[in-house]
């Protein structure tokens, strides 16, 4: 069966859904209804997450296979199966997800109060299409989960959001679906050249130039939104501004992952000369992403919006390291991809801590809270360094070895990763010290409290994760080095066969 | 004479005959007895379609293979469906009458010569006789002028067009000299079409397009919609367009198999302009039955769209989303009747707001739906576009398949403001208690439409054999 002797993925994919059936079921007064869906959502999501760490101690760094496979018929006329399996690109976000909704539901503990059992059906709903999307070996199959996600992130952004809620949701949900569907018709023709959908079948699968270009644009216009890449990019700070704290968490640490683990899984293995000839295109837009939304979130005035810019220009690094095809370049866009799930899902939750407080995103409507609330302010603190990318942090690793690996194929966007870095720490420092420092300008703000046990409960695994990945990277590195040997081993194997093909 | 090929629908008119008998006797009004009578006995002939052999007869007008099985199985499920959700509405609506459901019954014995039709005749018996039961239906509410225009408007476009269907026919019979399908399709095989064969078939077309309501014969759909009784729209909407599509696949496959290269282009400018203006034209509805219109506009274009590839993927991915269709569409008009507050009917989108909290129910059946229709996986609508765009893809029909896929995008807006009505803005005000027969064809319809995924493989099966047998 597989190394765990037992359908592991299906059942962390489908936990959460069993645990969201079972809240709809919960019938009684509000209050009781209430605190039901919560203590239901949260052991559930953690059950899952405990059943998620069996991957991380059984999954074997030595091969590049993929591991604790399951596979069952489903339509066997058109070759389409149930399959599942994680190799070492996708095991890590199927425990980040199972990791950040826990945290999520307990985080939205008190801030929402309205319609609870709803949204911990929608949160729950959700983790089970994210873990099923990074499990996903069948194109069908990931289609569908990939296209799912939209359904429960519409919602709560619309029902639980903020003022221009309605419009977030919806440019959100239609940006996406315009994007996913051209994938789908890419996915079509690709299903018909093959005869299956089968990802590892697909994966060997040798495509004519011709069509890889097509394939490749339809693929680009669909993870390009999902990354989001510029100049596509403009429904990610409305969603986050307007969705509750607990949603921009899932979105930045994982949705926003979702387009780069498409290129990984899709663009690259299996249209390998497409995505060699697309790369200057990549390279350009993530340059411009990194240089151009840094300068944009230099000058917002509202936390969210800058965090979410911030997300952007970290997303233009994980695209510019995917495309250098070297290994330090992939294992460095993984590592960003892991660190920026973490740490910028966690510099939501900072300020979700204040918005629940304050009631107020506004930068300038606060000032000198470390006075107020000295521990809030160092783990705000640790956070914006790991943001920054300070070494010891988990940003850091990540960073250097896309630039690394940048380096290797052209200096200049190297360079201009790096400049990422620089306009990084301006804005997330002047972020920290028009907050954090400063006199206490406003007299409500001194009665604030300090992070409660729950809060404190919240950001534990988070900051545990920013040091340990900091400190030690390699026992995460260790995950997908074999992945990433291989499919830049194939990458090369493939444009040198075509090359010999073409002379 | 091997008429008892023909059971299913001579049980089904006999049945009808005995039900109006039983009907106009008693002195008091005998509208529920008679609606279960009715019901029952489109179970009866469902069962005996299911056990139908194949062939022909009535001297080759009349056939009967998977095909029209797999169509008329759908028909009598809408039909049926459809009349379930008459039966509290009527009563409120002061409709109760027994010969609205004895109605349903003829144009349900209509629908089911349609499909099985196997002659230009016997197409236009059966065609005619769904006319004539859907035209009384629409204006079943005579006392108001809304459902008195529906229904004369519906009378005098579908005369034209049964007037185009007849001019076309005795085009073709004058220059292929026979009405049965078999020999016209051997009269034409060999490429030898005149253009007078053409210029009929074009008329044919452009009399069943408008029975399909495809662009650019769409024009009563939203006033009839809007017009007739809720439970006579959700009638209209479901089963009447099963049996249209189906005798356009017919009529289009056998006997003009052979002028593929020229109907497919016009279904392909049918399939495209459906498709764009029933994404377009309902963004700006306020009323739900309206949208409604302009959506089954819409989706008609996608099922068209498996017809206009003119292959064997594309005629089942008709089929599979025809069945789809009327399960999302029975759903949807469940909730449509539900909407009432204090007793009067509502059709406002508006009317929706708040759903979500006032009925957590209802408001989770609409959105998924919705969701459905909008094409979302892994909602059964998802899986009835996939296997259209599959064949477009296929047969490399690009253009089509793009313009697809950018009015699904367009056509999801007004599907998520529905969704966004619901769970986004403030209670407009809780709706009367519904009663069970709503809520058990929601909740059926619901779960079907939710976890079709999880079996998609007895549909596509039964579509497969479906077509096999229309085109082999």
């Amino acid at each position: 069966m597989n190394a765990a002797g037992f359908p592991i993925l299906s059942l962390i994919t489908f936990l959460p859904l069993a645990g969201a059936f079972i809240i709809l079921m919960v019938r009684g007064e509000d209050a009781v209804v209430a605190r039901n869906a919560r203590w239901t959502a949260l052991w559930t999501s953690l059950i899952t997450l405990a059943l998620s760490l069996i991957l991380w101690a059984r999954f074997d760094f030595g091969t590049a296979e993929f591991q604790f496979v399951e596979r069952a018929e489903w339509l066997p006329e058109y070759r389409v199966a149930y399959h599942m399996g994680v190799d070492g690109i996708s095991v890590l976000f199927v425990l980040l997800s199972t990791l950040l909704t826990p945290l999520c539901i307990l985080a939205s503990w008190e801030s929402v109060q309205t319609r609870v059992r709803e949204y911990m059906v929608a949160f729950l709903v959700l983790e089970s299409m994210m873990v099923g999307m990074f499990c996903a070996l069948d194109f069908v199959v990931f289609y569908i989960f990939f296209e799912a996600v939209l359904i429960p992130m519409f919602l709560i952004i619309g029902v639980w959001g903020g003022a221009r809620r309605v419009y977030a949701a919806f440019k959100f949900f239609l940006y996406t679906l315009a994007g996913s569907l051209l994938m789908l018709l890419a996915l079509l023709a690709m299903w018909y050249h093959a005869g299956t959908t089968d990802i590892p079948t697909l994966m060997g699968t040798d495509f004519p130039r011709g069509m890889q270009f097509w394939l490749f644009l339809a693929f680009l216009v669909s993870f390009a939104v999902k990354v989001p890449m510029w100049p596509v990019h403009t429904w990610l700070p409305d969603a986050h501004v307007e969705a509750p704290t607990a949603g921009s968490v899932i979105l930045a640490g994982v949705l926003l992952k979702m387009g780069a683990y498409g290129f990984l899984r899709f663009s690259l293995p299996m249209l390998p000369q497409a995505s060699a000839e697309f790369a200057p295109l990549i390279f350009s837009l993530s340059v411009v992403a990194i240089v151009y939304t840094s300068l944009v979130a230099l000058a917002q005035e509202d936390m969210k919006k800058l965090i979410a810019y911030s997300s952007v220009a970290h997303m233009g690094i994980v695209t510019l390291g995917i495309f250098t095809f070297t290994q330090q370049g992939i294992s460095g866009a993984l590592f960003t991809m892991l660190s920026h799930g973490v740490v910028s899902g966690a510099l939501f939750l900072c300020v979700g801590v204040l918005y629940d407080r304050v009631h107020s995103r506004d930068i300038a409507r606060y000032g000198g809270v470390a006075k107020i609330m000295p521990a809030y302010a160092l783990i705000f603190m640790l956070f914006t360094m790991a943001s920054v990318a300070l070494p010891g942090t988990a940003g850091f690793p990540g960073e250097l070895l896309v630039i690394v690996g940048a380096f290797k194929v052209n200096p200049w966007v190297a360079l201009g990763a790096a400049t990422g870095m620089i306009l990084g720490a301006c804005y997330m420092l002047y972020l920290y010290r028009r907050v954090i420092f400063g006199k206490v300008t406003r007299g409500d703000l001194r009665t604030l409290l300090d992070l409660s046990p729950r809060e404190y409960a919240v950001f534990a695994p988070l900051i545990l994760l920013t040091l340990w990945m900091g400190v030690y990277p390699s026992s995460f590195l260790n995950f997908f080095e074999a992945s990433v040997a291989n499919l830049v081993a194939r990458h090369e194997a493939a444009l040198g066969a075509a090359r010999l093909a073409g002379m | 004479m091997n008429w008892t090929l023909a059971l299913p629908e001579i049980v089904l008119a006999v049945s009808g005959l005995l039900i109006l008998l039983g009907g106009v006797i008693p002195k008091k009004e005998t509208f529920f007895p008679v609606s279960m009578a009715v019901i029952g006995a489109l179970v009866l002939t469902a069962a005996l379609v299911l056990g139908q052999g194949e062939g022909s007869a009535f001297l080759g007008q009349y056939v009967s293979d998977g095909f029209s099985r797999f169509a008329k199985v759908l028909i009598l499920l809408g039909a049926a469906l459809g009349l379930v959700l008459a039966l509290d509405f009527n009563e409120k609506a002061g409709l109760a009458r027994f010969e609205y459901a004895v109605l349903v019954l003829f144009a349900t014995v209509g629908m089911m010569v349609m499909v099985s039709a196997n002659d230009l005749m016997s197409l236009y018996l059966g065609l005619e006789l769904l006319s004539l039961s859907l035209y009384v239906v629409a204006a079943f509410d005579r006392d108001n002028p809304r459902s008195a225009e529906a229904g004369l408007k519906y009378f005098v476009l579908g005369a034209l067009a049964s007037g185009l269907l007849l001019y076309g026919s005795s085009l073709v019979y004058g220059f292929a000299g026979t009405t049965n399908f078999d020999r016209l399709a051997d009269a034409l095989s060999g490429g030898q079409a005149g253009a007078g064969v053409v210029v009929g078939l074009v008329f044919v077309l452009a009399g069943l397009a408008f029975k399909v309501s495809a662009v650019p014969f769409h024009m009563w759909t939203p006033d009839v919609y809007e017009g007739a009784p809720t439970p006579v729209t959700a009638f209209f909407a479901t089963a009447p367009k099963v049996a249209a599509i189906a005798l356009l696949m017919h009529v289009l496959i056998v006997p003009f198999g052979e002028m593929s290269a020229q109907w497919g282009q016009v279904i392909w400018v049918t399939s495209a302009g459906s498709m764009i203006l029933g994404a377009f034209a309902a963004i700006g509805q306020r009323n739900i039955k309206r949208l409604m219109a302009y959506s089954s506009i819409g989706h008609v274009g996608y099922a068209l769209m498996g017809l206009a590839v003119v292959n064997d993927t594309g005629y089942r991915g008709v089929l599979v989303y025809m069945a789809i269709y009327v399960v999302m569409n029975l759903g949807t008009f469940a909730v449509l009747v539900a909407m009432r507050r204090q007793g009067r009917a509502l059709e406002g989108i508006d009317d929706l707001a708040g759903l979500g909290r006032t009925d957590p129910a209802m408001a989770l059946w609409m959105a998924v739906f919705m969701f459905s229709m909008a094409g979302i996986p892994p909602l059964a609508g998802f899986f009835g576009k996939l296997y259209v765009f599959l064949a477009a893809v296929q047969a490399g029909y690009w253009t089509l398949a793009i313009i697809g896929i950018l009015t699904s995008v367009v056509a999801s807006y007004y599907y998520l403001r529905i969704v966004k009505v619901m769970y986004f803005d403030a209670p407009a005000g809780a709706f009367d208690a519904r009663p069970a027969s709503l809520t058990v064809v929601m909740a059926g319809t619901g779960l079907l439409t939710l976890l079709f995924f999880l079996f998609p493989a007895a549909l596509i099966g039964a579509a497969q054999v479906a077509v096999a047998s229309l085109a082999g």
